[in-house]
């Protein structure tokens, strides 16, 4: 089947997330629906199992698009680099 | 405006002597280094790892610098974070500021330790005597950062 409106994204996962699910970076093509980073969230989450449990609602979660810290209306883009990362705690 | 980020340790001395240059208009220069505590949420800490997000990390750090420099009347400042393995007493991070008197030094050194404590993708694990954690961001870290925006400070 073509999927000719999925949006090929770079994820990358930080710290208690790049553990938790096992990977630091993948290239995902995202559905159509997928134009905010919510809507990002939720269809990740949707792989169930860890991804359930670390991005279901009210959990902390980070996201950055393109190394901007973003907030969940923040559009993502074909080609754009997507970061999950707890809250930070550096310093 | 230096920012860097880096495994190896630095020298305060020579890094505030390059800050300051010969420049003859600092009449102040403030710096916060942080260090790695023995202990930690009532677990002695062994060792820590300090994971970052290349290339958002130096990022961030500058743009907290600008705005530290916004706000404030400084001269220069200087953000220097390791990553990596650290044990304790290690120094982790140093702030430096300069500037023509204190005052603007102290605020605008505690404002960039306040924000890229809560603003900056950087992450410790430690390795406790109860096992390697992750550590968890605190609130108390979030009030400090949140101080500087409100109320409104009269201007300069």
């Amino acid at each position: 089947m073509r999927d000719v409106e999925a949006s090929t994204l770079s994820l990358v996962y930080l710290a208690r997330l790049r553990e938790a699910f096992g990977a630091a970076s993948e290239r995902v093509d995202a559905p159509a629906s997928v134009t905010s980073v919510a809507a990002l969230r939720v269809w990740l989450a949707a792989r169930g199992g860890v991804w359930a449990t670390e991005l279901a609602p009210g959990r902390a979660v980070r996201i950055a698009v393109n190394h901007a810290v973003a907030q969940p209306d923040t559009p993502v883009h074909p080609g754009d680099e997507v970061a999950l990362f707890p809250p930070v705690t550096g310093g | 405006m230096p920012v860097r980020v880096q495994t190896e340790d630095f020298d305060v001395a020579r890094e505030l002597a390059l800050l300051r240059g010969d420049n003859r208009a600092v009449g102040a220069v403030a710096a916060f280094i942080g260090t790695v505590r023995d202990v930690n949420d009532d677990a002695r800490v062994a060792s820590m790892t300090l994971e970052h997000y290349p290339g958002m990390t130096e990022k961030a750090l500058a743009a907290i610098v600008d705005a530290a420099k916004s706000r404030w009347g400084i001269i220069d400042a200087l953000v220097i974070h390791r990553v990596g393995a650290l044990a304790p007493s290690d120094q982790i991070v140093l702030v430096g500021v300069t500037s023509a008197h204190r005052g603007e030094a102290f605020a605008a050194c505690e404002f960039i330790i306040d924000y890229l404590k809560t603003q900056a993708p950087l992450w410790k694990k430690e390795q406790t005597s109860a096992g390697a954690r992750w550590v968890e961001a605190r609130a108390a870290d979030d009030d400090a950062a949140a101080r500087w925006q409100a109320p409104r400070e009269p201007a300069a």
